[in-house]
């Protein structure tokens, strides 16, 4: 039977108050993902090794990891890819670690706050008389930035998160472009306060390392460098017409 | 060293929701509407945006075309369920569904729209026209990443994120409340509510081959099981036709409604002989079975993980695969390593939804004063025995809605829960799971090991086809296996997130339903939908045009009858 090392960093602030590493030798199989082998050695080699997992289709966002150093969904990554090298499985980069594998996500929940993901209207049409038209061309403008799954792996990779962590980020930053740009919603303005804000877009240096690593092709750098050019354009606009145009 | 729990903390609330899929928010956003006042509570164990709605994919069911109507959705509804789903739930059903798909599409939800800008529908099983309402085929995902972000905005939502429900605190006969568990802290708190109300989903976990997420343990149907209330119509469990062999990875019934074609081993549409009125577009339990046949008499394919047929979109062309099915091409080419656009798809039936769940009323409530379900865990009876496809995610929203309405009227007639009244329940609570678990000195069962075997009891007995053996052979099985669980010993000992205990705790959440589920099987001696009896045949309207009723007793359950409501569709043959 072909086998494979596994090495996985560990934490457990209970016990002990530095990480430290565990390998592990499970069986192999071609059709194995990262996660089949975090969930082997769980069920049936130490069940204290702790990570989250649920759908294992690359939809709820759930099993980011550094694989080998790359941010990762670890269900969609297979051990083919590195076999017969090892594996070494980290917490994602940047976050602060719960334990083990377990990243605290509580600074991106906050920002998903500031950024008021949901439609804002100043006046909301009754449900009697259906729905906003949109046609496919206005769908087609905003789709690819509502397929974010938050799998916090764009922040994992994003060296301006790494290196300073009040920085809105890009999942947030591509969501926020997602609702501006939905023919119908009107909160533009209001978004424009933190997006604009020293912690928004303006932090971004454009490395594009997101929009490398997301495994939904959702394209965060673009959403941020459309943010800057209509910030730009609009203040520019306000400056020249400061009585609206 | 085991480490013991701290003493728990109370804390209190107006109405509690254990669940933050699309039934939950869906009934959070609706009680928060109620009355702006109203202090409510989302506890889920995972993050609301990781709930397994995320999952669905073909879309939701709503009459909002001209070329349909509500007598038609509600007969498709009904002849789908086997003629087992209550009329009048049905009825408000389909008269709500369609300002629920208009309230999301309001809320933001992407839906994908025709050219003059109207929000599309595609066919689906079991339909007899085009009215499910489809964001390409991430439906659920859109569904819930819109409801939870719009929920954000309400801020007397107070969400408690990766706490585990463990026990529902009964006081004088009503629900005041939950034991639950902090994951990061490792601490267990009572959380008092006047109203709580149950969306946890499904269990797919019981069986080994399934669509659903690993967090889909059943464990609202468990926690009100214990609590007293009635588990409804257990034994009708539903599999997809089509989940990829291995990891049962869902393709989307959408594949067929957007033309795609089953074929066998031969080459032959083999549904020819067993639905030639519906072929592809039959309903979901017909279609199983109709592959498992093929598959029992060898025209199927064998793989490593046992026979398949093949799903064919081929003739579909890349362009409409990836306007419409461009999750299913994902999926497969990640999974499978062939692209849909040049070769048919292997599949298989797959355990997928269950019929059953708590007993509730039209609006929810349960047989317990307080405590309300909705959604997956909840059997109202909208299903009977057989969903038809893309009602699910309907459902979420309509029942969430109205269940959220009415545990919010509930709880403002109620007078504040008292903190002290729970005390001694919840230390309790803390007591039993640190005794059961964490400082267990004892114990030689493995979690996974108990999981494994009631897996392939669950499989072999409780499948798409059953007899009274079988069933008779799982019952003993389950028994046993809920016996050895007092044996368990868990690894991980510590408090902070301790997926250990809350995978030991789901176990036994799920052990409690496998065994409802196998009994409520075993005593229903017919086939009707999803429950295929081959000692039994036939449909017995004489005998089983009733819901079963389960009660939790030391000795198993305990069966009531009740009536199905009939309204406007007497029972006749269910032909398509």
């Amino acid at each position: 039977m072909s086998t494979i090392k596994i090495t996985v960093t560990r934490y457990n602030p209970e016990t002990s108050s530095e990480p430290f590493t565990q390998s592990y030798t499970i069986p192999y199989k071609e059709d194995m993902v990262v996660l089949d082998a975090l969930n082997y050695i769980k069920n049936h080699v130490d069940g204290t090794l702790t990570h989250r997992w649920s759908c294992r289709m690359g939809v709820c966002g759930s099993c980011g990891m550094m694989v080998n150093g790359d941010a990762k969904l670890t269900c969609a990554t297979f051990l083919r890819d590195y076999y017969p090298g090892e594996v070494q499985v980290d917490p994602l980069a940047h976050f602060p670690v719960i334990r083990d594998l377990v990243i605290d996500m509580s600074d991106f929940m906050d920002k998903l706050l500031e950024i008021k993901p949901w439609i804002i209207r100043s006046e909301e049409k009754p449900l009697e008389e259906g729905e906003y038209l949109q046609s496919p061309d206005e769908l087609n403008l905003y789709k690819q930035f509502s397929m974010c799954i938050n799998c916090m792996i764009c922040y994992s990779a994003c060296p301006v998160y790494g290196h300073d962590q009040s920085f809105l980020g890009p999942a947030a930053i591509a969501l926020a472009h997602r609702y501006n740009m939905d023919s119908r919603d009107e909160g533009q303005d209001q978004r424009a306060e933190i997006i604009g804000s020293h912690e928004g877009i303006w932090e971004c240096t454009f490395v594009g390392e997101c929009t490398r690593v997301c495994p939904e092709h959702v394209d965060p750098a673009a959403a941020i460098q459309r943010s800057k050019v209509q910030l730009t354009k609009e203040y520019f606009l306000s400056w020249m017409w400061p009585w609206g145009n | 060293m085991p480490i013991s729990l701290p003493m728990p903390e109370e804390m209190s609330h107006d109405i509690l929701i254990v669940g933050g899929g699309a039934a939950g928010l869906r009934a959070a956003i609706a009680a928060a509407e109620v009355d702006a006042n109203l202090d409510i509570a989302v506890v889920s164990k995972v993050y609301p945006m990781r709930s397994h709605t995320v999952s669905a994919e073909g879309g939701a069911a709503a009459v909002l075309r001209e070329d349909d109507s509500l007598e038609l959705h509600g007969f498709d509804t009904v002849r789908g369920s086997d003629f087992l789903a209550d009329q009048d739930v049905v009825e408000t059903f389909i008269e709500k569904a369609p300002e629920e798909l208009i309230q999301l599409e309001h809320w933001g939800c992407p839906w994908s729209r025709d050219s003059n800008g109207r929000i599309s529908v595609r066919a689906f099983g079991g339909m007899s026209v085009k009215r499910t309402v489809y964001a390409s085929d991430k439906t659920g995902f859109h569904m819930l990443h819109a409801l939870f972000q719009t929920s954000l905005k309400y801020t007397q939502i107070r969400r408690y994120d990766e706490w585990f429900v463990s026990s529902l605190l009964i006081e004088d006969g009503k629900c005041v409340g939950v034991t639950a568990l902090d994951l990061e802290t490792g601490q267990l708190h009572s959380i008092v509510a006047k109203a709580v109300l149950l969306c946890t989903g499904g269990g797919g976990q019981i069986f080994p081959f399934t669509t659903n997420a690993s967090i889909k343990s059943a464990d609202g149907m468990a926690l009100a099981y214990r609590a007293g209330a009635a588990l409804k119509d257990m034994e009708f469990v539903q599999y997809h036709p089509t989940g990829l062999p291995g990891t049962g990875i869902l393709i989307t019934e959408a594949s067929r409604g957007e033309g795609g074609h089953l074929l066998n081993k031969e080459g032959e549409r083999f549904l020819e002989r067993y639905i030639p009125g519906k072929m592809e577009m039959g309903p979901r339990d017909i279609l199983s079975r109709a592959i498992m046949t093929e598959m029992n008499e060898g025209r199927a394919f064998e793989g490593e993980y046992g026979g398949y047929v093949h799903l064919d979109l081929t003739h579909l062309g890349e362009k409409t695969i990836d306007e419409k099915l461009p999750f299913v091409r994902k999926l497969v080419v990640k999974y499978v390593g062939i692209d849909p656009v040049h070769e048919p798809i292997p599949v298989r039936p797959v355990v997928h939804y269950m019929m059953g769940g708590v007993s509730t009323d039209i609006n929810g409530n349960t047989s317990i004063p307080g405590l309300l379900a909705a959604g997956e865990v909840a059997c109202l009876t909208l299903n009977g025995a057989n969903r038809l496809g893309s009602n699910s995610l309907t459902e979420c929203l309509v029942f969430g809605a109205l269940s959220g309405r009415e545990g919010a009227r509930y709880a403002l007639e109620q007078q504040p829960v008292s903190q002290n009244a729970v005390r001694s329940l919840a230390d309790k609570e803390q007591k039993r799971i640190a005794k059961q678990f964490l400082e267990k000195e004892s114990g030689k069962e493995r979690v996974a090991s108990l999981q494994e075997e009631m897996h392939l009891t669950m499989e072999k007995g409780c499948g798409v086809y059953r007899t009274g053996e079988g069933l008779q052979d799982s019952c003993t099985t389950l028994g046993k296996l809920r016996e050895r669980f007092a044996d368990v010993a868990i690894d991980d000992r510590g408090r902070i997130f301790n997926t250990d205990l809350r995978g030991a705790l789901e176990l036994e959440f799920m052990l409690e339903v496998a065994e409802c589920i196998a009994h409520s099987a075993l005593a229903r001696e017919e086939s009707r939908g999803a429950q295929s009896r081959l000692d039994f045949p036939e449909r017995s309207d004489e005998k089983f045009l009733h819901h079963q009723l389960a009660y939790a007793t030391p000795e198993g359950p305990r069966f009531e009858q009740q009536p199905v409501t009939i309204t406007r569709w007497p029972p006749e043959e269910r032909k398509y």
